[in-house]
């Protein structure tokens, strides 16, 4: 893995926003090809401001950030499924590669894989208003994943859900990425779901955001649902809640 | 298959059939002269006997209005998508926008007329227009602009042209909107056309149910003029349970405006 280009490097990265808001300080990380990296902290940290950045969508006021994005593809999934009502499952997959100027009989097969990876097989004409919060969740990263990414951004994609669905999810998702080894930046206010997920949590605070600290979960993967009850696990947990409490 | 006769098709009708009654049992009770107000089946019975004259010119309304409600919903939707593409192009025409649309249209009808006196027609089908596009054009404008944020920052993320921005993600959004703005503009081209006709009046060439109207009660025909009232009324609630369908067949897979919910 070292020799390999990291996918992702902020450089001082630091964001005020128009109105005066003083949203990140100095954030600097390097993301490797692979990684699963979360970012946890309370809401308002900036943590999504800087997802926001790695992904283009805002631009530091200063600093820099550096994506390893020859011949590798990024996806983004958003809290909400930000899915297209109007459109059904199998429309609203489609759409990245629609937009990429696939015409839909080449993307065919592409769809139809993208909507079995999540486990969404015969919800094809669905449309987005007769699914659950979960189903809606399961398409937006079927979209994500249609186009074959290498890196996935996820913003809290699971945190308006249910701690069944989103424990079920946690597992595919993990799965998933077992198989594909993307490199993952995933954006959380959950510390369990964080430690279960990653290889690396960095814990952010407050007003200005900023990391606070950058810890290894060694654990090995795959990992089972009975690593959620170990005390190797709790202690993750009881060091990064602690991080996060301290001001 | 549906049922037709739903409570909402049976509910209008019996209050219907209950105003009918009371109205004639009004008008019988109190002797009410006809050249006052008929009774309803004198009016009915007009309507029959003058069903031809009264059709002609039911066609001829009925072609101003959908002419001009066709003209202001393709106008109107061109407009608010060229408004949402720059700030300033909004910025420099929406207040003419509104001021036509504040315009009293009894005020400029009889200039447009004059201006276009070579075809009567055009002069009536303007005015409409300028009644009903303006609806239109904000409902519509307001639908674009309100596309979903974060599918706006996925349609930037994808790369996506500011055409197919347009085509895949706003148009779709606003179309609620854009069809809720046409049941509002095919009532008033109705009324815009009327108007117009009122002003153009008995000189005008075409005669439409305004005309009728008109011409009835100045020859004191008030059953004529209701028959012909019937008719303008009957017509705008055509257009609009034509337009909801229309807006509800449109929208009844996503919307939830023409979802049917089972709880």
């Amino acid at each position: 893995m070292i020799e390999n280009t990291p996918d992702i490097i902020l450089n001082h990265v630091s964001k005020v926003y128009a109105n005066g808001t003083f949203a990140l300080e100095d954030v600097n990380l390097v993301i490797q090809q692979s990684e699963f990296v979360s970012l946890v902290g309370a809401s308002g940290c900036g943590k999504s401001t800087v997802l926001r950045i790695i992904a283009g969508l805002g631009t530091p006021s200063s600093g820099n950030v550096e994506l390893n994005l020859k011949e590798r593809k990024l996806s983004f999934v958003f809290q909400d499924a930000a899915l297209m009502p109007w459109a059904n499952v199998s429309e609203n997959v489609y759409l990245p590669l629609k937009l990429a100027g696939v015409p839909k009989k080449d993307a065919l097969v592409q769809i139809k894989q993208a909507i079995a990876r999540v486990g969404l097989e015969g919800f094809e004409n669905n449309y987005p208003r007769q699914l659950s919060g979960g189903m809606k969740m399961r398409v937006s990263i079927a979209r994500a994943l249609v186009q074959k990414p290498d890196i996935l951004l996820m913003d809290e994609p699971f945190g308006a859900l249910d701690e069944i669905t989103r424990s079920n999810l946690n597992t595919e998702l993990l799965d998933l990425w077992h198989q594909h080894h993307w490199t993952v930046v995933f954006v959380t206010h959950n510390i369990y779901e964080a430690v279960y997920l990653s290889n690396r949590v960095l814990v952010m605070g407050n007003s200005p955001g900023h990391i606070v600290a950058d810890i290894n979960i060694d654990t090995p993967y795959p990992r089972s649902e009975s690593f959620r009850t170990s005390t190797e696990y709790n202690k993750y947990c009881r060091s990064i809640n602690e991080y996060l409490r301290v001001k | 298959m549906k049922k037709i006769l739903t409570a909402d098709i049976l509910a209008p009708i019996i209050v219907g059939i209950l105003v009918l009654i009371l109205w004639d049992v009004l008008v019988k009770v109190t002797n009410t002269p006809p050249y006052i107000l008929p009774d309803p089946i004198l009016v009915i019975q007009t309507l029959v006997r003058d069903w031809n004259e009264l059709f002609q010119s039911l066609l001829i309304t009925l072609q101003i209005t959908i002419s001009a409600f066709i003209a202001a919903a393709i106008s109107g939707l061109l407009i608010a998508v060229l408004f949402t593409q720059s700030k300033w192009i909004e910025r420099s025409l929406f207040p003419y926008a509104v001021i036509l649309q504040t315009t009293p249209i009894v005020a400029i009808a009889p200039l447009i007329i004059i201006w276009l006196k070579n075809n009567t027609f055009a002069a009536l089908v303007v005015c409409a227009w300028i009644v009903a596009f303006f609806p239109i054009v904000s409902n519509t404008t307001l639908g674009l602009k309100s596309a979903d944020k974060n599918l706006i920052n996925l349609f930037q993320l994808y790369k996506a042209s500011p055409w197919q921005t347009l085509i895949y993600l706003r148009l779709p959004s606003a179309m609620p909107y854009f069809l809720g703005s046409l049941k509002i503009s095919g009532g008033l081209s109705l009324i815009g056309a009327v108007v117009a006709e009122f002003v153009a009046g008995t000189g005008g060439a075409s005669s439409g149910l305004a005309y009728r109207i008109l011409i009835s009660s100045y020859n004191l025909q008030i059953p004529r003029m209701f028959a012909a009232l019937f008719l303008t009324t009957g017509l705008g609630v055509l257009i609009f349970v034509t337009l909801s369908i229309i807006s509800d067949s449109i929208l009844s897979k996503w919307h939830e405006s023409a979802v049917k919910h089972e709880n």
